[in-house]
């Protein structure tokens, strides 16, 4: 409960934070929120012997209508991005679910870029942002490049981020009026989900993903295909794992999650959330 | 007369402190001067279940900063020591020669921080021959591979060796219309204190030695501390913080604790020594954990004639008090509230691989009741009857002179058909079965299930009395001292509702002593529901006395006869009767009494005995068929526990109890893997129940004095957790009725609910 010897160094722009991490390389970890990398920390799963803290990096914080997306900073707190009047309009299934993140002081703590760049399969907002075709910017030494959230997921913990690179912006589509349903299913309201769905709908367009259904969040698409070729939701929903590995563990075992994701795969998109 | 302070709901005294600058913990005590530039002690643990040690090389670990110095047990020169329990079991305070669960204290690290600590624990290397590891109790009880051979077995204890019978099997059963069987598990929970132990020791120039502890009892301590020291215990002097908690885990002293003194006399400083959550989840105690073979028998009208049970204790690596409570405490509560004519039980303890079990809010009572509720409902589900009017058939009848029942157990007072009644009725026992029916109806995934739970369990089993003094000071103000130790309970308050209502000074001038064994030698500390009954009584009593002791006081200044000296309790002042202009407050008799020795009582008031109290559960749940999950949506608790002092405060028992008892019953569950490594060492695997999990309980007030105290009061602090967990439970399994389940084992978590009804499809 008590993490091992580190050192510390503090950002003030995401430039600075790309040149530490460069200077200090693989022992070294970026601290934005906290709420993800300190816990390990504390269990010693994780033991990074630099820390360099971007959670001061004012001007990567921001909700913006860029057109056809919303651009959203990577520093944005869960709560700010639940709250957001912008998100509410025009994707709000994000908001729903940054809503569901831990408890009300992890959502004031953490941050949307620190949770996608974490690559945990159990959040809420990998898989959320997954469904909803979000494309991620990743700034390096040399410059920016886009990820789509489809090609960002490569492991347990394990993005297509590079050691030198940061995520500084989310990128997601406006939702132009579809229906949306998010699932999660826990034991207690402030646990990870044992499985989690965020699906949206428009017509015969769909998208569907799942958390904690794997190493990886995964993108259904075996739903969205089904639903494109005319199937009833129920009978798509019947689908909902098919590009899932689930595991078994203290909480569920894998048999209980693939019934699971089929429950609320059709739960999700009978929801009639626009 | 302002009328009587007692059954007001009077705010807790000690509120404004904890919700403002906070609690003083053991952890908290910077400004203690004995305490200053304290080194601090972290312990490296057994990271295997069972295992020979070959050789434990903390070289490398000496070597780290802050390290001042590592002992092993053979360092300190550690004797084995029996157990009170079962003497054949022996262990030293740090394993030496074998380790019997993850987590043991093998090694003891000092350093000038705790942070230090925790690094050089993890360069400490210990080597092990490893051994097979028992998780499973009927597979250690039939094993020949030992956690303690001197023991022969790995029953350290059976009821049988109490000259108590076996219990007959199926045998007992011919002639009985109706036999249900059943195999329960109560599972082992963790009792999860907000505060997780902690400790401080430091020898003085005089050669006494203090210990702070987070404790429950701390002139129970202080024999163990002296043993450890090699002391006389004259020498020892505990003392008590605030206390975050305890549920019964924190009764006893642990080897952490009590090896505190000799590790600060060896570094000649003083050390402190507090553990982290994920220590606190492997070393303090846990509880529950019995495997319950259950047989229950009757007429096909409803009317039980037969039950036998088999409690299986799980131990875990020590014969700790969890190993006794199924022989003295489940045991003799196996009737529960019914009129059984055949009751056989016979209980066995088995020692296995996993934290050793202690005490636990209920501590045996919940095991009982949760093994006879549950028969119960299988006997009223087998012969299609409802579960509350199975129940009604077999109450005992009211009685107001003591019942005893077949197992030799003797209740003082109880009316269990007007609890039942009362909850029954305040919960809508009727309207929610029409609700169910209609949900069954309509083929809603979401099934409404309702339990029904009646019991009764003993408090103030422990001790047969309680210490309390009463001293007046020089401006008035009575300092109250009590053999109790609140952790949570707001004695602070209740004692003060008490000795104010003898003396009629008012509370927020009354103050409590409590933990510190100099100024309370005696006493029996708060557990078992005890404290009301015993140390409330006790200040009760001996605050009487002193007024009695201050009319004569009076009666001297006055120059007046003592039978004509009267107390004012409005004005806390004495006087002659009908002159009342003339008085004598309570710090004129404390100054007056100064050379006397001042104006003091203190006495030992003993009881009659235990107290039972009772009471009636009704838990509504929602369960979703498709996917398992299940939603506690209403809760009803009826709980007589006799004359109530602060219904505030026996609502705040409630609840809590409630919270803890429908935590087992639909979530929490330490938990090992198949080599007893233990897979739920913190708060986020750990399904600790939060306030979102629970609804707002609705209490039923009943009060049914007892004659065994003065006060008629019995206890309030677990009945709580003892009525809900079975209510929950039966819940639980009465949504799915309809689809012929019968039973699920708590905790009823959503996989095993949707297994459930899978498998009855």
């Amino acid at each position: 409960m008590i993490p091992a010897p580190f050192d510390y160094k503090r950002a003030s722009s995401a430039a600075e934070a790309i040149s530490l991490i460069g200077e200090y390389g693989d022992e070294s970890k970026f601290l934005a929120g906290g709420h993800s990398l300190l816990p390990l920390m504390k269990l010693r799963l994780a033991q990074p012997s630099m820390l360099i803290d971007i959670g001061r990096i004012q001007d990567l914080s921001y909700i913006r209508d860029a057109g056809d997306h919303i651009a959203i900073g990577a520093l944005t707190r869960h709560m700010d991005v639940e709250k957001s009047p912008v998100l509410a309009e025009h994707a709000p299934l994000l908001a729903h679910a940054a809503g569901h993140v831990g408890d009300p002081q992890v959502r004031h703590r953490g941050t949307i870029g620190g949770s996608i760049a974490h690559a945990d399969s159990a959040s809420d907002l990998p898989a959320t942002t997954l469904a909803l075709g979000a494309t991620y910017v990743a700034q390096g030494p040399n410059g920016t490049r886009e990820i789509a959230a489809a090609d960002f997921y490569k492991g347990f913990l394990e993005s297509a981020l590079a050691p030198d690179e940061m995520l500084t912006e989310i990128r997601v589509p406006k939702m132009n009026g579809a229906s949306w349903g998010f699932q999660k299913f826990n034991r207690r309201a402030q646990d990870w989900a044992i499985v989690g769905v965020a699906a949206w709908k428009r017509g015969t367009e769909s998208g569907v993903a799942l958390v904690n259904m794997g190493s990886v969040p995964v993108l259904a698409t075996s739903v969205a295909t089904a639903i494109a070729g005319g199937a009833s939701i129920a009978d798509a929903a019947q689908l909902a794992a098919a590009e899932a590995e689930p595991q078994s563990d203290l909480n569920a075992s894998a048999e209980y999650r693939v019934h699971l994701a089929q429950v609320l795969v059709r739960r999700a998109l009978e929801s009639n959330n626009a | 007369m302002g009328g009587s302070i007692l059954g007001n709901r009077v705010l807790r005294k000690e509120d404004p402190k904890f919700l403002t600058t906070g609690g003083v913990y053991v952890d908290d005590l910077l400004d203690e001067p004995a305490l200053n530039g304290a080194l601090h002690v972290t312990y490296a643990r057994s990271s295997v279940a069972h295992g020979l040690i070959t050789g434990i090389d903390y070289s490398d670990a000496l070597l780290m900063p802050g390290v001042v110095a590592i002992f092993s047990g053979a360092d300190l020169g550690l004797q084995p020591q029996p157990s009170a329990y079962n003497p054949m079991a022996t262990r030293t305070l740090l394993a030496m020669d074998k380790v019997r669960y993850v987590g043991e204290p093998v090694v003891a690290i000092v350093t000038e921080t705790r942070e230090q600590g925790e690094d050089a624990a993890e360069a400490v290397i210990i080597d092990y021959d490893v051994l097979e590891a028992h998780v499973d109790l009927e597979k250690a009880m039939a094993s020949t591979n030992l956690l303690f051979d001197a023991c022969g077995s790995n029953v350290v204890f059976d009821s049988m060796v109490l000259g108590l019978p076996d219990n007959t099997g199926d045998a007992y059963f011919e002639g009985c219309e109706v036999v249900v069987k059943g195999r329960y598990i109560n599972q082992r929970v963790a009792p999860c204190p907000l505060e997780v132990r902690g400790a401080a020791a430091s020898w003085g120039t005089d050669g006494r030695l203090t210990q702070w502890l987070s404790t429950q009892h701390a002139q129970g301590a202080v024999a163990p501390i002296a043993a450890a020291n090699g002391v006389d215990a004259a020498q020892i002097h505990v003392k008590t913080p605030d206390v975050g908690g305890g549920f019964g885990a924190k009764i006893g002293a642990y080897p952490e604790e009590l090896l505190l003194g000799v590790i600060a006399k060896k570094v000649g400083k003083s050390v402190r020594w507090r553990e982290t959550r994920s220590e606190s989840m492997v070393g303090l105690g846990h509880g529950r954990a019995q495997l319950q073979y259950v047989t229950i028998g009757g007429t096909r009208q409803g009317k039980v004639t037969h039950y036998q049970l088999w409690a299986i204790q799980d131990s875990g690596a020590w014969v700790d008090m969890g190993t006794i409570l199924a022989p003295f405490m489940t045991r003799p509560m196996s009737s529960g509230v019914y009129d059984i004519p055949n009751i056989e039980c016979r209980t066995t303890s088995v020692v296995t691989n996993t934290t050793p079990t202690v005490a636990y809010r209920g501590a045996g009572r919940p095991e009982a009741t949760a093994a006879i509720e549950r028969a119960m409902d299988m006997f009223a589900a087998e012969i299609g009857m409802d579960a509350a009017e199975v129940r009604r058939i077999n109450l005992i009848p009211k009685f107001l002179t003591p019942h005893t029942t077949v197992v030799g157990q003797t209740y003082d007072v109880g009316d269990y058909e007007t609890s039942l009644d009362k909850a029954l009725v305040a919960a809508d026992y009727k309207g929610w079965r029409e609700k169910q029916k209609a949900r069954r109806a309509s083929g809603d995934p979401k099934q409404i299930g309702i339990g029904v739970s009646v019991y009764v369990e003993i408090t103030g089993g422990v001790g047969n009395g309680e210490s309390a003094k009463v001293e007046i000071q020089d401006n008035g103000h009575a300092l109250v001292y009590t053999g109790t130790s609140p952790h949570g309970q707001g004695h602070a308050t209740s004692w003060a509702m008490l000795a104010s209502e003898q003396t009629g000074i008012p509370i927020e001038d009354i103050e409590l002593v409590w933990g510190d064994t100099d100024l309370v030698p005696i006493g029996t500390g708060t557990m078992g529901s005890r404290s009301l009954q015993q140390g409330g009584n006790a200040v009760f009593a001996v605050a009487a006395e002193l007024v009695n002791k201050a009319k004569s006081v009076a009666a001297r200044l006055l120059e007046a006869s003592e039978e004509d000296i009267v107390l004012d309790k409005d004005a806390a002042s004495f006087h002659v009767a009908g002159t009342p202009a003339v008085s004598k407050s309570w710090a004129d008799l404390a100054v007056a009494e100064k050379a006397a020795g001042g104006l003091v009582h203190s006495d030992v008031i003993g009881v009659a005995g235990a107290t039972f109290p009772f009471g009636a559960h009704v838990a509504i749940v929602e369960v979703d068929i498709e996917t398992g999950k299940v939603r506690h949506i209403d809760h009803t608790a009826c709980d007589d526990a006799g004359t109530v002092l602060n219904p505030m405060l026996l609502e705040g028992q409630i609840h809590g109890g409630v919270a803890q008892g429908a935590a087992q019953a639909l979530m929490e569950e330490v938990r090992y893997d198949d080599d007893a490594n233990p897979i739920t060492s913190n708060l986020a695997d750990y399904a600790f129940i939060s306030a979102a999990e629970l609804p707002s309980v609705r209490v039923v007030h009943m009060e049914t004095p007892t004659p065994i105290n003065l006060i008629g009061a019995k206890g309030i602090g677990e009945s709580g957790t003892i009525g809900s967990t079975p209510a929950l439970q039966s819940a639980v399994i009465d949504a799915l009725a309809h689809l012929n389940v019968r039973h699920i084992d708590m905790p009823t978590t959503a996989e095993k609910v949707w297994a459930a009804v899978q498998s009855a499809r």
